[in-house]
């Protein structure tokens, strides 16, 4: 029921509320918990998207939320409600007890009690007031869809997306932080049509913690590069399938390591037994031209944090050294089930997701060699220098489509080609990536799995893989 | 109570700021959920959420929106204001306006609804399930993607002329998704899913039996030669390619330029004459069915492909304008209002004599490609270009013999691939998005390892 007078939230965002989740937490251990954690959350979000010349869309979104964690042994509960009184609180907790079926209750001194705040949040208290206006963002937007104004293209849009988090996290362990995140992305994208022929194009840029990035945006240089990939694909033919060697364009080639060996070094999936990477920690998985890092440290970049979502702050973790595999990504659960240390990459969309064990900015590090020299290297082959989305399946097999693709032929490159997809095996390509270009570069992106959305980054150098297979027509 | 307290909220709130023209649709749920990993219990959730999302129109006639999780008579006050705000930006090419069938009688029965089981009993069952499908085969080692989740939830749509319409249900699902090892073998997966309104109402054991079938069936695999085939599309996979195409009976990709078709397009031979495509999101077989859309507009039948050729597009209100006809049912509601299909329903034509009938996947003894399933759909489609290139689950089939196809992919251009279909079975089957019989096309391009 509806009312003035009932209360929907007794969290004070901003200001201490230690009090109230001592008692929140102590509710749950004195219930039998083992462990309690409890994530808060306050957003106020912005999407604008510009069509042609006209703004057409501004949609703000605005909300808080929590979730309620409990581990019992290794199983865990959640629960997550819009209900931020103190009541609603513990009746999340409850709830939680009575689905892990707990009935053992404990002595709630065993509790000690949560640590002085650690507030990561202190210098960022202004960044909501320091973003730019929506007159700002819908005039920027309309001065990059007017670049494109140009011939054959007939689908001109920019978007932009701001979000903007705080967050209190606290746990029995003792944790409480509190913490404002910031990522704004805006991307650019095209139809070309002529006659029967059509392409697109499409860019996107974002930025993590830097309320001022938005105001620097190249957006000249941003539509002269969607339109010049639109203009190239336009007339393209499309590939011959078959067995060939790559090379891969940095930034958003990235993606690949990403989804088809990244997600296999979260221990989820060692939870799941869908890696075949669980037996390998210190064995060779990969070329030794491969140094793979996953952090969450960079400035400015997409996936980077001050505090995770189980309140760690976040480490640089080598993933593959010369080749051999060195660490797994791992959070609370990853830790409590599989052994491996936490790297402070517990990560969640929003409240209503449980933490999982989630990559940040990942990419393979950079080599000796220049793009160049890798496509000089190659007789017959395929250069992918734009990367569209792409899926991995259960057993490890992944797909990607090829956005913006080049026959390289005796070293150079040739014509554009279009509907390529690469598919393989990450153990059977992994050893394949031969070279690495000294031209790293990171790009960011929206990662989909487990624990809902969130925000990395993806990077590599050129790199070149021996063989794989092409799918086209 | 709820509802109408809101509905009451909104209007003294909106008076305030003079805003005299608003609607909005909020969404209340409670949802539960398991996982088990070899019967010990794994992640158990459960949510309650709340939604609302406010339209409002400024003094200049400009609609402006926002969405919030708070719906307290502060939070209330706070969307309308920066709905307000938004407003004076909203798009002046094309205006929104109220549904004008927002107040039409809705004629369809009861939704059904269920009651919930609880955590334990979700628990109980899956367990049961999961041992189950474990004991179905030796090869089949783990069931990593598992869960059984029951939903609850009120959806409401009112606005300041007097439209109010607002349903609940239930909504539950198992997904199974098995793997399988054999020894100097790569290891398969492959899984089932089944909706009802309610854990009871789920068929369980076909579920179990679907997964395990599907999964021990591909382990002895072979690699594909790159090549053209003839292909038979399983109703899920051909189901899955007209939705990931949607956009060519779509108003709104018509009018933003992605779209295969134009305003022109009604009446275009797209396929064979053997071809009938409808939007039936009423349908009784359709577990997630809606009486109305996201502006109030009476969900309904819609024949999109009669005979091979295109007879209708999905609206929302703007559109219907644009195209001077009316809604039908299938927009979202947003800055932008969105539109989609609802639950798609493939038909063979009556007495159609294009098609080749001896095209049967049940006895047919030429070569040919059986698609189970198609995958990352995502990734792999551009709508807007009519192209694809899509891994799938399948069989290679000649003279009655099936060999699983190790990896591969098909591509193609979804205008070829229509006008392409030479058989669509007789038999129609049921699956969780849609009806559909097995649609056989010639002349596919498949990649394949070998």
């Amino acid at each position: 029921m509806l009312s003035s007078k009932i209360k929907y939230c007794d969290v004070e965002f901003g200001k201490c509320n230690k009090d109230l989740l001592e008692e929140v937490i102590s509710y749950g251990i004195s219930l039998g918990a083992d462990f309690v954690e409890i994530f808060l959350e306050n957003t106020e979000n912005s999407n604008i998207i510009a069509e042609d010349d006209c703004i057409t869309s501004v949609s703000p979104s605005f909300g808080k939320g929590g979730g309620i964690r409990i581990f019992k042994d290794k199983r865990d509960g959640f629960v997550c409600t819009n209900d931020l009184t103190k009541k609603g609180l513990m009746r999340s907790v409850s709830q939680a007890i009575e689905m892990l079926d707990i009935s053992d209750k404990k002595n709630k001194e065993l509790f000690r009690g949560i640590n002085e705040l650690k507030d990561y949040s202190a210098s960022k208290k202004n960044w909501i007031e320091e973003i730019p206006t929506i007159n700002e963002i819908s005039e920027k937007l309309i001065q990059s869809t007017s670049l494109l104004n140009k011939n054959k293209i007939i689908v001109r849009k920019g978007s932009y997306s701001r979000n903007w988090q705080e967050v209190i996290i606290a746990s029995s362990d003792g944790t409480y932080a509190t913490d404002i995140r910031l990522h704004q992305t805006v991307g650019l994208n095209v139809i070309a049509s002529d006659a029967q022929h059509r392409s697109n194009g499409s860019r996107r840029f974002g930025s993590s913690g830097m309320p001022n990035e938005f105001r620097f945006w190249d957006h000249e240089k941003a539509a002269n590069e969607v339109y010049e990939s639109s203009m190239n694909m336009l007339y393209a033919d499309y590939v011959e399938a078959g067995q060939m060697p790559v090379v891969l364009a940095n930034k958003f080639g990235g993606v690949i390591f990403h989804e088809a060996c990244g997600h296999l070094l979260e221990t989820t999936q060692i939870e799941r037994g869908t890696t075949p990477f669980k037996d390998k920690l210190h064995q060779k998985i990969a070329h030794e031209s491969v140094t793979a890092i996953d952090e969450g440290i960079s400035t400015g970049s997409f996936g980077s944090l001050s505090v995770d979502d189980e309140g760690m702050e976040p480490e640089k973790s080598i993933l593959i050294k010369d080749g051999v595999l060195k660490k797994f990504i791992s959070d609370r659960a990853g830790e409590l089930r599989t052994g491996h240390k936490r790297t402070g990459s517990g990560r969640r969309q929003n409240y209503s997701f449980a933490a999982a064990s989630r990559m940040r900015n990942t990419y393979i590090a950079k080599g000796e060699y220049s793009k160049e020299e890798l496509i000089n290297s190659i007789s017959d082959g395929l250069y992918c220098k734009s990367m569209g989305g792409g899926s991995v399946g259960a057993t490890g097999q992944f797909n990607f489509a090829v956005e913006e693709g080049y026959i390289i032929k005796n070293g150079k490159l040739t014509k554009p080609v279009k509907g390529a997809t690469l598919i393989g095996e990450a153990k059977e390509v992994m050893p394949k990536i031969s070279m690495c270009g000294n031209d790293l570069e990171l790009a960011p992106g929206f990662c989909g799995s487990i624990s809902g959305s969130v925000n990395v980054t993806v990077g590599q150098p050129h790199i070149k893989v021996d063989s794989i297979t092409v799918g086209g027509r | 109570m709820k509802a109408k307290d809101i509905t009451n909220q909104i209007s003294k709130s909106a008076l305030s700021l003079n805003l005299k023209k608003w609607d909005y649709g909020a969404s209340f749920s409670n949802d539960y959920s398991v996982q088990v990993d070899k019967g010990i219990a794994k992640q158990l959730k459960a949510s309650q959420k709340q939604v609302l999302t406010i339209r409002v129109w400024n003094n200049s006639n400009l609609v402006g929106i926002t969405t919030t999780s708070d719906i307290s008579e502060a939070g209330i006050q706070k969307a309308l204001n920066q709905a307000n705000i938004a407003s004076e930006f909203g798009n002046k090419k094309e205006i929104t306006d109220f549904s004008p069938l927002a107040k039409e009688p809705i004629d369809v029965q009861e939704v059904r609804k269920s009651n919930p089981v609880g955590i334990k009993n979700l628990l109980k069952v899956l367990r049961e399930a999961e041992l189950k499908l474990l004991d179905s085969h030796q090869a089949i080692t783990s069931i990593p993607y598992n869960g059984l989740s029951e939903s609850f939830y009120e959806r409401i749509y009112a606005n300041s002329d007097g439209a109010f319409r607002n349903y609940s249900k239930s909504q539950a699902a198992l997904y199974l998704y098995a793997r399988a090892e054999e020894k100097d073998k790569k290891p398969r997966s492959s899984g089932s899913v089944k909706l009802g309104y309610g854990v009871d109402d789920i068929d369980i054991e076909s579920c179990i039996k679907e997964a395990s079938n599907k999964t021990i069936a591909h382990l002895n695999y072979s690699a594909i030669r790159t090549d053209k085939y003839l292909i038979c599309f399983s109703p899920e996979a051909f189901l899955t390619m007209i939705n990931a195409f949607s956009s060519i009976f779509n108003a709104r990709s018509i009018i933003d330029g992605v779209s295969l078709s134009n305003k022109n397009s009604i009446g275009e031979q797209l396929s064979n004459e053997g071809l009938n495509i409808y939007d039936d999101g009423l349908n009784e077989n359709n577990i997630a069915s809606a009486p109305f859309d996201g502006e109030g507009t009476p969900t309904k039948k819609l024949r999109l492909i009669n005979k091979g050729k295109l007879e209708n597009f999905l609206h929302s209100e703007s559109t219907a304008r644009i195209f001077k006809t009316i809604p039908t049912g299938h927009a979202g509601l947003g800055s932008k209002v969105s539109v989609s299909p609802d639950w798609l329903v493939v038909k063979r034509s009556d007495k159609c004599t294009t098609l080749n009938n001896s095209l049967i996947h049940c006895n047919y003894e030429g070569e040919y490609v059986y698609i189970e399933e198609l995958n990352a759909i995502h990734a792999g489609v551009r709508a807007s270009q009519g192209s694809f290139s899509l891994p799938f689950e399948g069989w290679l089939c000649n003279k009655g013999i099936k060999s699983s196809i190790e990896s591969a992919t098909v591509a193609g251009d979804i205008k070829y691939l229509l006008k392409n279909i030479v058989n669509i079975e007789m038999q129609e089957e049921l699956t969780t998005n849609g009806i559909s019989p097995h649609v056989w096309v010639n002349e596919l391009s498949i990649t394949g390892g070998a």
